[in-house]
């Protein structure tokens, strides 16, 4: 018994075990704060919809061995083109985030395939410029904005004319488009946005499917072991590369799944912080810098997504003052260093 | 004269998790003798002076058996220090010297004059300042002894390699206590010039009464500067005698031992007839560091096992891995007469030539990834085998991989819980065979084997050899085998090349003398041959 308990911690991990615990006293706590549980729950369960394409968009990347995609800005860039086109054009339901997608994948195919050239170059170093490329590229469509003939009405600066808004609306086109697909609703206050998950479910499957080809099976060696790969006739830069245009390519959908639900498109900085926590939740759901899974992300981002809706809620009202935004920040940078640390750790062992 | 014995070793063993590498080893060295230590890769001779010195991987992995007796007293050193404070100093192959100091701050390190002030009153030693006028005059002192010329202000990452050797052994008899000095192939690196300025230091430092163990390969060097020589072999120590009594044949003969009746079985060796060759191997150079191939020509038959030896660094493992693409590599080789494009692993793959490289951890396996995906992998990726296409789209046969998987397991006795297993778990010699499946899994015309029973126990390494030779004779496989260990070369193959210094020294049957195949290893018959 004691051995099989000791077994669960090793495998779980104990910071899965911490959050996970911490968690479920959130919960405990929540009808103690007059809080509605239900309400909590559909809360987390939206939030977790919301983020677990992005979180997805990670694997593929920490697969070939690129590391964790801190670049992940340029896809969600990519996924804005995207939305903002399909808005000018002004398609509406669900065709109208179909474009939104089918817009913003050869953008971040192309965005991807020049990212993943970059990555080759500057192997052993890839988060660290990640990071950067992620920040330059926010810096870079700041201006784009600005300047792009965008003409929809909903979208532009009502004094100028010209220029995209900071915060575009979707409610007139694409709101809750998959959120209210099939929506199963029970009591007056818990409802599942089963069209969204059901849509993450399918780009699990993409995925699962992808690491199960030819060139998904060359990934995993060339993330595993890169000399193994070479040995063997695999062309290493080359699956990097694809890796690199997959993890964008999900980014920018995750994004765009991302905005139905939250209704707004935000623009300008509104990407610059986002890498941080996805890439925070997939760490947390036990991911490392060398393999992670669709399992991870599962984890990863309903504890994280978890933690992030209940502490305000909860927290707040316990002790009257505004903590959510600090506990984001210690979990999801406590998170990063983590497993930062931990990989550093692993491979001291080895040698 | 018991008290002019300075150390004395008793029945000293060592294995390693169950694997023995040394036996009941048992050696004197006298006050001011030169001792020759012997030995071919592995024998043992480094993890004997490991347990001299008191190096921790030796506690580590469990410690050792015997009594080691040093300057009358028994002693069991538990780390370098320890050893360095009774009165042995080492010099080792790499050199452990701070690149960026001088010659005179080497010699001294952590061993300085000290000049004292108030601070040292206040605070401690540490505040002490350096007393460079002394040191420098100690650093000479030291030089002069050794009978070499050093400039003691030179920075170490500007010497040639000769004068870094001499910096060493120059710091290892500054230490005043310094009774047993232990070299380990401190000519390797040398000149010829360079070496024989060493070999007068040892033997004026023997003089001085400082023993000396000497350890290297170049047989000629023992005859002149030893008064005894040790040989080892496969841990066990074959024989000491006085070096006048002996002879470079003579202790060839010893290092590479005689076990001929080990040949008989193979008597169902095929017809001498087929000579066709299968791969011409001309002016091969490959730039792999530590094991520099040069000018490498050789012709491979069809149908046969090639056996290629030689000593460690002298280029044989750079044969294999130039060919297949691994490290840069020039000349002309041909397959089948078609030029076979160097410097890309594809080309090679792609005709049908498999590697089971000496790397086994490093570029063997897939150490995270389960032992059917091991197995499947190159096939899968170079011959399109293990791949069913659906809807345009290429997939993992997972069904196939798995019953080829559980095939190889079976019939290589590969032991496991599963084939999902991750390779990791697995044991050396079951790793061994892993990569071996791999490589058949792609049904190779040719096949290259790298060291394949490196660091795996007795049963495993008879396995590994036994599949070789099955596989050859069932398939008319070519093999090409690379071995540090000649006994294992001549069971098995039909042929044996040597390697010595990145060219091929000589090609023999493998029933020739034992003593032959070292000659050829330690150059001796490169007059003779040329």
């Amino acid at each position: 018994m004691k051995a099989k308990f000791a077994e669960f911690i090793e495998n779980a991990g104990w910071p899965r075990i911490i959050i996970g615990l911490f968690l479920l006293s959130l919960f405990i706590m929540t009808p103690f704060v007059g809080l509605r549980i239900d309400n909590s729950l559909t809360d987390v369960i939206v939030r977790f919809g919301m983020n677990s394409v992005l979180v997805l968009s990670m694997v593929p990347m920490v697969q070939a061995g690129t590391g964790l995609n801190f670049g992940l800005p340029l896809g969600v860039v990519a996924g804005l083109i995207g939305a903002v086109t399909s808005i000018e054009i002004g398609t509406k339901g669900f065709l109208g985030f179909l474009t939104a997608i089918l817009i913003a994948i050869p953008f971040a195919a192309i965005f991807g395939y020049g990212y993943g050239k970059l990555l080759n170059k500057v192997k052993g170093g890839e988060m660290m410029i990640a990071t950067y490329v992620g920040f330059s590229s926010v810096a870079f469509m700041s201006i784009l904005w600005l300047i792009l003939p965008y003409k929809s009405p909903d979208m532009i600066w009502a004094y100028g004319g010209s220029g995209l808004r900071t915060t575009i609306s979707v409610e007139n086109y694409w709101f809750n488009v998959l959120n209210d697909f099939l929506k199963i609703k029970i009591g007056s206050h818990f409802e599942i946005p089963t069209g969204m998950i059901l849509f993450f479910a399918l780009m699990c499957l993409i995925v699962w499917l992808f690491f199960r080809t030819k060139t998904g099976t060359a990934i995993t060696a060339v993330g595993a072991n890169q000399d193994f790969a070479r040995a063997a006739g695999i062309n290493v830069d080359k699956m990097r590369t694809i890796s690199v245009v997959f993890s964008t390519i999900l980014a920018a959908v995750g994004i765009v799944v991302y905005q139905q639900s939250f209704g707004f498109i935000q623009l300008y900085l509104g990407p610059f912080y986002m890498a941080f926590p996805t890439v925070a939740a997939i760490l947390l759901g036990g991911a490392s810098v060398h393999k992670a899974t669709i399992t991870n992300v599962l984890i990863g981002t309903f504890l994280f997504q978890g933690i992030l809706t209940m502490t305000p809620s909860v927290i707040n009202n316990i002790i009257q003052t505004d903590m959510s935004e600090t506990i984001r920040i210690i979990v999801s940078n406590g998170m990063i260093l983590y497993a930062l640390t931990r990989t550093v750790k692993a491979k001291k062992v080895k040698s | 004269m018991e008290n002019n014995v300075i150390l004395k070793l008793e029945n000293i063993s060592k294995d390693f998790f169950g694997n023995t590498v040394l036996t009941d080893i048992n050696l004197e060295i006298k006050k001011g003798e030169i001792l020759g230590l012997v030995g071919e890769n592995g024998a043992g001779k480094s993890t004997l002076m490991k347990i001299l010195f008191g190096l921790p991987e030796i506690t580590e992995t469990g410690g050792y058996g015997g009594k080691i007796i040093f300057d009358g007293k028994e002693v069991n050193f538990s780390s370098p220090f320890e050893a360095l404070e009774s009165g042995i100093g080492m010099v080792h192959q790499e050199f452990s010297l701070i690149p960026g100091f001088t010659t005179t701050e080497n010699i001294v390190l952590n061993r300085e004059s000290l000049n004292k002030n108030f601070l040292v009153d206040i605070f401690s030693e540490r505040m002490s300042t350096l007393d460079r006028e002394k040191m420098k005059e100690r650093s000479e002192k030291s030089i002069k002894r050794l009978g070499v010329e050093l400039d003691e202000n030179m920075i170490i990452s500007e010497m040639p390699v000769g004068h870094k050797q001499f910096t060493e052994i120059a710091r290892e008899i500054e230490r005043s206590n310094t009774k047993l000095l232990v070299l380990d192939e401190p000519t390797a690196v040398l000149t010829e010039s360079e070496a024989e300025i060493l070999l007068k230091t040892i033997k004026k430092l023997s003089t001085e009464g400082i023993s000396i163990i000497f350890i290297t390969h170049r047989l000629s060097e023992i005859i002149s500067v030893c008064d005894t020589v040790s040989v080892l072999r496969d841990g066990i120590l074959v024989n000491t005698v006085k070096t006048e009594e002996t002879s470079k044949k003579q202790i060839t003969e010893w290092m590479i031992g005689r076990k001929i009746d080990s040949k008989s079985e193979s008597t169902d060796k095929k017809e001498e007839n087929n000579q066709e060759i299968i791969m011409k191997i001309e002016n091969l150079w490959v730039d792999m560091p530590g094991e520099i191939v040069h000018n490498f020509s050789v012709d491979v038959y069809k149908g046969e096992i090639l056996g290629i030896g030689g000593l460690a660094g002298q280029g044989k493992l750079g044969i294999p891995n130039g060919i297949m693409g691994l490290y840069k590599a020039g000349g002309n080789v041909t397959f089948k007469n078609i030029n076979l494009d160097l410097n890309n692993p594809v080309a090679s793959l792609k005709k049908g030539i498999a590697f089971v490289s000496e790397d086994r951890r490093g570029i063997g396996l897939l150490l995270d990834e389960p032992i059917d995906l091991n197995i499947a992998f190159t096939a899968m990726q170079i011959n399109n085998d293990f791949i069913v296409k659906k809807f345009g789209i290429n997939w993992a046969d997972s069904k196939k991989i798995k019953k080829t998987a559980k095939d190889y397991i079976e019939k290589l006795e590969i032991k496991c819980i599963s084939e999902k297993q991750t390779t990791r778990q697995l044991s050396g010699g079951n790793q061994q065979k892993v990569c071996l499946a791999r490589a058949f899994a792609m049904k190779p015309e040719m096949l290259f084997v790298s060291e394949p029973t490196r660091g795996i126990d007795v049963g495993a390494k008879k396995l590994v050899l036994d599949t070789l030779r099955k596989y050859n004779r069932e398939f008319g496989t070519t093999i090409v085998m690379i071995s540090s260990e000649i006994e294992e070369l001549r069971t098995i193959s039909d042929r044996i090349a040597i390697v010595s210094e990145g060219k091929i020294s000589g090609i023999l049957p493998p029933e020739s003398d034992p003593v032959e195949f070292g000659e050829l290893m330690v150059g001796i018959k490169d007059e003779v041959k040329q």
